[in-house]
Parts: structure tokens; C-alpha cells; sequence
């Protein structure tokens, strides 16, 4: 099987701290690390690996020069192969046209690797911009079929089993090949890389993707110009006081409990 | 035993009015200011506790105990394993809790000055603010700093930067008199006489009562890795440690651990961070090890020659850790293993012996042979770096009293191996209560009497902290 895992070189926001007077985030001196929900998206592809070892994983990463430490910690854990789409013209780009670019990259990458991809995975959304589109958009690009908010995934015979997240419990969604997985945060961590691994993804010749490259980029849907979205201003939101959680025995117990505190706080 | 007074209504009105509204007594005393985190060796309520808020109000407080002969014993956050801060004969506590301020920074002279009570964790996320590292780092974070220096506390990195002794610069210390005096200087060097700064630190308490600290900072390595070296069994795992050493490594921190003790810290956590298995192979322990440095292209060629020597040593494999939620991950798992043994065990004893780093296989050979004439179920982690071994007697099934009198025959041989090897019966938490009997026959009487003569210079009431290290109730 052949994996693509997207991943995006985020600012640790355990570190970030809020500027007082501006209300935005201080972003200097924060160090970089990978999106944690990617990393969740290459601990899946490597278990798939650890199960069918003939698997190959290749990392793709849209950003300036400095993601390649993104790639190269990627490629420590569990990735075979490291791709960096950089290029100036990318740059400003929203949702709609980073997910633009890396479906034609993607498209680049099956061709110099002689191969399609059986499965795109991505982490749900990164943690600087939240947006959670990213994912879903390249699959849109693509035409494939997929299944967000993934905790697990088995290879199966007609597809993937994907291991979803849901409000209640899990649910196991099927899906064929080729498919795009969303991935959410699961009881395991990425594993720790070895030294051998270390050493190796140091030495790793990451290929860059410029737009000289991506022949099959219509620059007008790239980078600023080519994002519908304007960002007007970013702000902090309040933090949101924790809500009261009603589970009585019985659904009337429920109800009752709900009116009693409604009326209390003079609701209703 | 010295004679002391009860603390009468006159006595209690003169520390209110000394310590005015922090003054506790009777039934509103804080049960947890009659113990450490260690009440097998008893626990005892003090008849008042008083929150100290300055170094005026302890040498007030102090006067009013010393005119009176009221035993007095000042704790901090009671994190301690030895009962060192358990008031044994009742009378008054003293809690420097509150005294919990960073007081300033000399960054010129890399030192900070602080109050007793500031925890260690607040200081080493404050320094680190400052471009400071404050190097002791023992594994528990919640305890306070003049808790830290009264019992010398070492923790992971001192096998590279050394215990907490050796980034104490100054401190302010009440008397058992109330007299109020200052020892040491902000100076990298001293040869002015007899180091009264370090009789204070490691004297638990029985000395004087430390009120402020200036304490020594480096500045923060700006790179760290961690490795971790699964091995099949613990003792191939042990026989690597010298080599760190003979090879000139310097690790800042070198932990082994069997796989027992980590799953029962990784159960208390709640998160499983470390491999069981590699490439098949079940794995019975491992070696934990840090380096620091100014650059990752400085620490590059270290880990991988530190990872060959590892892998020839007989590592499973060598698992690297560089990146801030890894490396917080491995060092809170290790930091909790205590936590992860007090909840599995009714029943707890330990100890904290120190040998020679070359002689710690033969030691962990000699527990493991002796371990099986108890009934009780023994545990241990070290720092193996410095040769500072944790043991634990553990157990659910066992009655109290024979669990007490089994833990003192294990003990007592414990220190007897010890002290053959050329090692010290405590490396770290001290001698307390609980261990006052097995010191008398490491240190031999010549070094008792010393000891017992530098205690009365300093308190010949005998009211400070009484019945703890070198005094047991019955010393005069």
C-alpha cells in the first residue's frame, strides 16, 4: 500500500503566549514542531506498516525551507520519503488554495514516484489556524471518497476500515481506495524515533516542489491572489465558562433537573 | 530526652501575638502537618501551627519557644520520606508555605534570591523566563526549596551538575535563640573559616530555620536529548552505566528502571510512553540518559556515539527523545514512579542508598539475593548515574507489625552492604526519623558525638526539630 501524509510545521502553542497591548499571538522564539494531529495521521500509517511492511510512506509539506525539520522528524518516526512544496508565489495562500496546491502536488509526487497513492492521510486541522478544511478539500480536489475525524485505521480487502470518532462511542466506517483520512487525537501517541532512523532522515535529501516544478499549478488560484479569503483581523476569543453536564437516571429526572436549575438561575 | 514545656494560653497569646491571625491550634490544626509523605514511621499533631509569613516572624516565634522550651519543628511542603518534618514531640510547627516568593535575580552573578517556600517547579519555570536553568531537579516538583536544601535533595541531573549544596550561595537563617543571622555571599569562592552555609544545608531542619535563599543559576542549555535504551534484562542494563563514564560522556541525567516500576507509573499517568516489546523481545528494563548542550549540532555526534556504545553494550535498540511533548513525556513518567508505587501498595518503606557507580550491579545483585527472606515485595529505580539507588518494600497483605520489623532486618542489611561497599546510607532524602538508628551504626560513635556536638553548638535546648537525625529521643 502507498500512503501520502500531509503534515504542516506549526508553532508549539504550549509555548505561545498573547501579546497584551496587540491581543495576537507573540510568535517569536516559539519553537516549531509538527502538527500533532499529523503526527497522529503518520502513527496510523506506520502501524499499517508495522502490519504489512512492504508499505511505503511519504510525507508532503507545503511551507518555507524551515519545515524541512518537519520532514526530517517525520521521516525519523516512521516516513520513507519527504517532499517540501516551497515556493514565494505560495505564499498568503487560504484553505482553498493551499488545498488547491497540494492536490496538484500530490499529483506530482505519484508521478515521480511511479505510483498512485492508495490512501492520502491528514491530521484533522493544525493547531495554529484550526480551520479542520485543509483535509477535506484536497479530497474534494481529488474526487476521492473520505472519512474524517479517524482514530485508527486497518487495512482491509475491499479498502480501509477507519476507526471514527463519534459523539457516542466509535463507529467503523469502510472505504474504498483511493480514499483521504481525517485523523483525530487517539489513545497513542507517534512513536518514538530510533537512532538509526535519526541519523538517517538527517542525512535525507528532502525534494523541493517549486512552481517550476508544478507545471500543473494555474497561478491565479495560488497563493494571495489566488485566496477568496481575507483576513480582516484576529483576536483572542473569550474562553467559554465549562457547561453543566444533566445525566440523571431517567430522562424525566432529566428534565426536572434541567427546569429546577433553569428557573434557579431565573431562566424561565 | 529534653524537657519540654506544653504550650500554655499565656505561651499561645505571646506567638499570636508574635504571628497575629496565622497562629492554628487545637482541632482546627491541618491533619497533614503531622507527617511527611512517609507515616509509617508515626505521625504526631502538633499542639499549634503557625504559617509563617517573614524572618521577623520566626525569630519571634522562635524567642517566645526558646524562653519556653517548647519543641519546634518547621516543615514546607512535606514531601519528605523520612519523617523529617513530623513534630514527634507535639509542640509547635512552623510552615514556610507562605513564604513563597521569588525575592530578585542577579543576573550578573547568576544567582536568585528567594523565600523558603517558593516550590521547585515554580522556580525552574520562572529561571527558564529569564534564560536560567536552576540544575537540581529532583522528581518532586511540589517541594519547596528550603525543603530542598535542608535535606541536600539531588534529583536526575545531578549526576552532571551536582545536588542542591552546590548551587546554595547565601541564606538567612534564624537561630533556635530567635537570633537572626546570614551565612555565605553571593561569591563563586570562599575560604573564610568553617562553611556554616553547609552545616545548614543537609541538616534537616535540626540546625536553624532557613527564611531566605540565594541560590546559584546557569545559564539554560538550549538543547536537550533524551535516550532511552531498552534492554532484555536489568542487569546488562546496569553494566552499561561505568561506560558513560569511562567514555566521558557527561550525561546530564542516567536513569534505570525495571519494567515493573514503569507500568505502574504509567498506569498512575494514565498514558503508556514507553515500548514493552522490540522486534519481538520482551523488554525487561531500561536505561534513561539526557545530554544538554548549547546546540543540537554540538549534541548531534554525542547521542550517536553514545547510542553505538549502547547498542554494543546489549540495547534492544535506542529510541531518541528531542522534541519538547517527547521529552515531557519520558521524564513525567519518570518523575512519578513514587506516585505509581504509593497507589499500588498499602504498605511502604524505603530507601536511598548511595554506592559507587562501579558497584551498583553488584549491589542490585545483592538486593535481588536477599529480597526473597521477606514477605513483603521490593521494588527499585536509580539514579545510576551517581549510584543512588531507591529500594522499596511494598506491601498490601501484610500486618503492620511485622511488616515494620521484617523492613528493619532488610534495611539494617541494605545499609550493611552499603556502607562495605564504601557507600552512604541516604543520597538524597535524608535521615529524618525514621532512619536515625541505621546512621549511629554507619557513621560509627567518634562521627556521632561530632555530629551530636555541632547540633548543641547551635540548639543546646535541643528544641529545634527534636528526635531527627543525629539525636533520637533518648540523646541528652
Amino acid at each position: 500500500m502507498n500512503i501520502l501524509v500531509c503534515v504542516k510545521q506549526v508553532p508549539d502553542t504550549n509555548e505561545i503566549k498573547i501579546d497584551p497591548v496587540t491581543n495576537t499571538l507573540v510568535r517569536d522564539g516559539v519553537p516549531s514542531i509538527v502538527n500533532p494531529f499529523d503526527g497522529y495521521a503518520l502513527e496510523a500509517a506506520a502501524r499499517i506498516k508495522d502490519d504489512a511492511p512492504d508499505t511505503k510512506i511519504v510525507v508532503l509539506s507545503m511551507g518555507p525551507k524551515q519545515a524541512e525539520n518537519a520532514l526530517r522528524e517525520c521521516l525519523a518516526i516512521a516516513a520513507d520519503k519527504a517532499y517540501l512544496v516551497t515556493d514565494r508565489i505560495f505564499g498568503g495562500s487560504d484553505t482553498l488554495a493551499t488545498s488547491y496546491i497540494l492536490s496538484r502536488a500530490i499529483a506530482k509526487v505519484e508521478e515521480l514516484e511511479g505510483a498512485k497513492f492508495d490512501a492520502i492521510f491528514c491530521g484533522k486541522q493544525a493547531i495554529d489556524g484550526d480551520t479542520a478544511q485543509v483535509g477535506p478539500e484536497i479530497a474534494e480536489h481529488l474526487g476521492y471518497p473520505q472519512v474524517t475525524y479517524a482514530l485508527e485505521v486497518k487495512s482491509a480487502e475491499d479498502g480501509l476500515h477507519v476507526y471514527r470518532e463519534a459523539e457516542d462511542g466509535k463507529e467503523v466506517i469502510g472505504v474504498q481506495t483511493p480514499c483521504l483520512v481525517t485523523f483525530t487525537k487517539p489513545s497513542f501517541d507517534p512513536r518514538f524515533p530510533t537512532i538509526k532512523r535519526k541519523m538517517a532522515a538527517r542525512k535525507a535529501q528532502i525534494t523541493p516542489l517549486t512552481a517550476a516544478e508544478l507545471t500543473n499549478i494555474d497561478p491565479a488560484h495560488a497563493g494571495l491572489k489566488g485566496s477568496p479569503t481575507k483576513v480582516k483581523r484576529t483576536y483572542v476569543p473569550p474562553r467559554k465558562e465549562a457547561g453543566v453536564v444533566i445525566k440523571e437516571e431517567t430522562t424525566e429526572a432529566s428534565a426536572h433537573k434541567l427546569y429546577e436549575l433553569l428557573s434557579k438561575s431565573h431562566v424561565i | 530526652m529534653a524537657n519540654y514545656n506544653p504550650v500554655t494560653q499565656e505561651i499561645l497569646a505571646e506567638l499570636e501575638k508574635a504571628a497575629p491571625g496565622h497562629v492554628v491550634t487545637g482541632a482546627d490544626v491541618n491533619p497533614d502537618y503531622s507527617r511527611d509523605e512517609m507515616p509509617i514511621y508515626g505521625t504526631r499533631m502538633p499542639d499549634v501551627t503557625i504559617d509563617a509569613q517573614s524572618t521577623e516572624e520566626v525569630s519571634a516565634i522562635m524567642k517566645i519557644c526558646y524562653e519556653h522550651n517548647i519543641p519546634v519543628t518547621t516543615r514546607g511542603a512535606g514531601t519528605g520520606l523520612v519523617g523529617g518534618c513530623t513534630p514527634v514531640c507535639g509542640g509547635v510547627v512552623i510552615c514556610t508555605m507562605r513564604m513563597n516568593k521569588i525575592l530578585s535575580y542577579d543576573l550578573e552573578n547568576f544567582a536568585v534570591t528567594v523565600q523558603p517556600g517558593v516550590l521547585l517547579q515554580q522556580l525552574a519555570d520562572d529561571a527558564l523566563k529569564h534564560g536560567c536553568m536552576y540544575p537540581p531537579d529532583p522528581g518532586e516538583k511540589m517541594a519547596t526549596l528550603g525543603g530542598n536544601v535542608a535535606t541536600n535533595a539531588g534529583g536526575m541531573r545531578a549526576v552532571k551538575y551536582g545536588a542542591t549544596r552546590d548551587y546554595v550561595r547565601a541564606m538567612t537563617v534564624v537561630l533556635p535563640n530567635g537570633e537572626i543571622t546570614r551565612f555565605g555571599g553571593t561569591v563563586s569562592k570562599t575560604s573564610s573559616g568553617y562553611s556554616l552555609t553547609n552545616l545548614i544545608i543537609g541538616s534537616e531542619g535540626t540546625l536553624g530555620i532557613i527564611t531566605e535563599l540565594t541560590l546559584k543559576l546557569i545559564p539554560a542549555p538550549q538543547a536537550t536529548v533524551s535516550l532511552m535504551a531498552p534492554f532484555e534484562d536489568l542487569e546488562v542494563c546496569i553494566s552499561a552505566v561505568p561506560k558513560f563514564f569511562m567514555k566521558h560522556f557527561r550525561p546530564q541525567a542516567l536513569e534505570f528502571f525495571e519494567k515493573e516500576i514503569l507500568i505502574s507509573s504509567e498506569e498512575y499517568l494514565g498514558k503508556q510512553v514507553f515500548p514493552r516489546k522490540i522486534d519481538g523481545t520482551d523488554v525487561g528494563a531500561y536505561l534513561l540518559v539526557t545530554f544538554d548542550g548549547d546546540s543540537m549540532d554540538e549534541l548531534d555526534p554525542i547521542v550517536e556515539s553514545a547510542s553505538e556504545m549502547l547498542v554494543e553494550e546489549g540495547a534492544l535498540d535506542v529510541l531518541v527523545a528531542d522534541t519538547a511533548p517527547k521529552l515531557k513525556d519520558i521524564w513525567a513518567t519518570r518523575s512519578s514512579f513514587l506516585e505509581g508505587i504509593e497507589e499500588q501498595t498499602k504498605l511502604l518503606d524505603e530507601c536511598d542508598v548511595v554506592v559507587p557507580v562501579n558497584k551498583i550491579a553488584s549491589y542490585v545483585a545483592y538486593v535481588n539475593d536477599i529480597k526473597q527472606n521477606y514477605d513483603f515485595e521490593v521494588k527499585y529505580f536509580g539514579h545510576a548515574g551517581d549510584g543512588n539507588l531507591h529500594i522499596y518494600a511494598c506491601s498490601t497483605e501484610m500486618e503492620e507489625e511485622t511488616f515494620k520489623k521484617q523492613v528493619d532486618q532488610f534495611l539494617g542489611a541494605l545499609y550493611q552492604k552499603t556502607v562495605e561497599l564504601g557507600g552512604q546510607i541516604s543520597g538524597e532524602h535524608g535521615i529524618g526519623y525514621g532512619k536515625v538508628h541505621f546512621l549511629e551504626s554507619a557513621m560509627g560513635p567518634v562521627n556521632m558525638e561530632l555530629m551530636r556536638g555541632i547540633k548543641k553548638v547551635f540548639d543546646p535546648k535541643l528544641i529545634l526539630n527534636p528526635g531527627k537525625v543525629c539525636m533520637d529521643l533518648k540523646s541528652k
